[in-house]
């Protein structure tokens, strides 16, 4: 007798869910779709792969994704050797100071790229006295943008490993501070590191306001420059590097479910069962 | 001496975010208040004048505007998520897309919607040969209400991302207690559910609003003419030497933009407070 009241809620549920996910299900996949036709198109003659073959044949696009290439590089490995060491410390010796590292770390989440740029013109008047003008210095801003992401992974990395204990027996047994670091605590929070590393890579693929106000040239510069003169190359390019955006969170996704179920399986892994160390670091 | 060598263990790190993170901050606070080397006060005077107001009032009006769209619609694709099976399929692969969504922006986002709706995108193609409709109209992709649309691309998602935790925090009994006592759907929302949740609804509208407020690339690769809003009025200011007369008005701009950050972001963390005493 209840029951009828309950199957109408039910099916109106149902409906209203069907309905949310067909319409911005929609809006999201037009535009998607809408770039893949809009790059192959040839007006009144069909479609061709010529825009596509141009990414690998424009100069200046192929010079633009080998620098976006070595700048996401470069990113991680200072993200890695300064977050990495200076967080382990933080938990080992000076526990105190954790907000404040925390605090500095998100910051540049409240500070907008824009606003940041503005000061930093002043500061890379030095970084081109000291290190050229080369665009291999936007590295120095670009560890500040993704600071927040990849301190967020790192925490919650080192959060499900017992830093403490395994320290003390590393160190009861000889070892110096920096093997503490590389060949113990490293090892166990791979797939942490290995999160930061993949979304710093998607930031700093997909980043423009600091270097186009800088007046450096990487691949979204270089992509928006050429889609004043040949959008269709440039919709190409832009496909491409969401693609592989796409790609590398996708992965990250799967690499945090892994981490998380380990969480809760081990609660203080030996370093010799770690048998999936990423090896860059 | 001894107690603190340990915390030279931190120098690399805070000398690293010295140079890059606070100097350019405080660079920017200062910088507005020095004009021609001299302190000065013109700067921030010229933050009321009507050009520069009409564009904060346009950046607030976009931000707010696809922050609310962004909040609703993103809540309503939640609920229908949070309703699912909680291991399901539809579940993961629904966050997994808006995790990467919310990050998508930028060029290339501006790209997809010239494509989709420009003048000789994919659907004003079809609006046009099929349809006979112009939805190109005279270019609006191109000005503020593009942007709205645009800007909702990303905030749906990262609307999702945080208010998920929170719907995901209501408990079935909350429910059951409220049918028990005969309460119908239309009172359970409005006088248990609604109420638990605005905190964190509020919450992360600001959080959208703050997003979009600060937003840079995509505007700047699809707005062809004028400076419609504060970010691509620093950029002006930034390159082209001399807006309103002013030498450093780039700076006063950009102080501007983080004292609205600042306040957002403040409010923000007060409702988040309020929202955890009753959802974990």
């Amino acid at each position: 007798m209840t029951a009828s009241p309950r199957v109408r809620a039910r099916r109106r549920l149902a409906a209203f869910r069907i309905t949310v996910f067909v319409v911005l299900g929609a809006f999201f996949v037009v535009p998607l779709l809408s770039m893949a036709s809009f790059s192959v198109r040839v007006p009144a003659r069909g479609r061709t792969l010529d825009y596509w073959k141009q990414l690998g044949e424009n100069p200046e696009l192929r010079s633009a994704i080998v620098t976006s290439l070595e700048l996401a590089a470069l990113t991680v490995a200072l993200m890695l050797v300064l977050l990495v060491p200076t967080m382990v410390w933080v938990r080992l010796r000076v526990p105190g100071l954790s907000r404040i590292v925390e605090f500095l770390c998100l910051l540049p989440l409240t500070i907008p790229a824009i606003v940041l740029v503005v000061g930093l013109e002043g500061v890379y008047a030095w970084v081109t006295y000291f290190f050229g003008d080369s665009s291999l210095t936007l590295t120095f801003a670009y560890t500040v943008l993704v600071l927040p992401y990849a301190y967020r992974s790192i925490d919650a990395g080192l959060a499900s490993i017992d830093v403490v204990t395994l320290s003390e027996a590393a160190r009861s047994l000889g070892a110096s501070w920096f093997t503490v670091i590389v060949r113990i605590i490293v090892p166990n929070i791979g797939s942490a590191l290995l999160s930061a590393a993949f979304i710093s890579v998607a930031l700093v693929l997909g980043e423009f306001t600091i270097a186009s106000l800088l007046n450096y040239e990487n691949l979204q510069v270089v992509i928006n420059l050429l889609g004043k003169s040949d959008a269709q190359t440039a919709v190409a390019a832009s496909l491409a590097s969401l693609l592989f955006a796409f790609v590398l969170l996708v992965l990250l996704s799967f690499v945090g479910r892994r981490s998380s179920r380990r969480v809760t399986a081990t609660v203080a892994p030996a370093p010799a069962t770690s048998t999936t160390t990423p090896r860059e670091a | 001496m001894r107690r603190l060598a340990p915390a030279l263990g931190l120098v690399p790190f805070l000398g690293f975010l010295a140079i890059f993170l606070l100097v350019p901050t405080i660079a920017v606070v200062v910088g507005a208040f020095v004009e021609e080397d001299q302190p000065s006060l013109s700067n921030i005077q010229a933050l009321f004048d009507d050009v520069v107001m009409r564009t904060l009032w346009n950046s607030v009006v976009l931000s707010g505007s696809s922050a609310i769209i962004g909040a609703v619609l993103g809540a309503l694709l939640a609920y229908a998520v949070v309703t699912g099976r909680p291991d399901g399929l539809l579940r993961r692969s629904v966050t997994a897309a808006c995790g990467v969504l919310a990050q998508f922006g930028g060029v290339t986002l501006a790209f997809a919607f010239i494509a989709t709706l420009g003048f000789s995108g994919v659907i004003t193609e079809i609006g046009r040969d099929t349809f006979g409709i112009d939805l190109f109209g005279s270019g609006w992709l191109f000005g503020l209400k593009g942007l709205t649309l645009v800007y909702t691309y990303f905030q749906i998602p990262l609307m999702v991302i945080v208010f998920l935790p929170s719907l995901d925090g209501m408990r079935a009994q909350w429910r059951e207690a409220a049918e028990s006592l005969g309460a119908s759907t239309w009172q359970f929302w409005r006088h248990v559910a609604g109420p638990l949740l605005l905190p964190a609804f509020l919450g992360s509208t600001l959080l959208l609003f703050a997003n979009a407020f600060a937003a840079y690339a995509t505007a700047a690769a699809l707005v062809s003419q004028g400076s419609p809003i504060m970010p691509l009025l620093v950029r002006n200011a930034l390159t082209s030497e001399i807006v309103l007369g002013q030498q450093h008005l780039a700076f006063a701009l950009a102080l501007d933009m983080i004292v609205v950050v600042v306040i957002v972001m403040t409010l923000y963390v007060l409702l988040v407070r309020r929202t955890s005493r009753w959802l974990r």
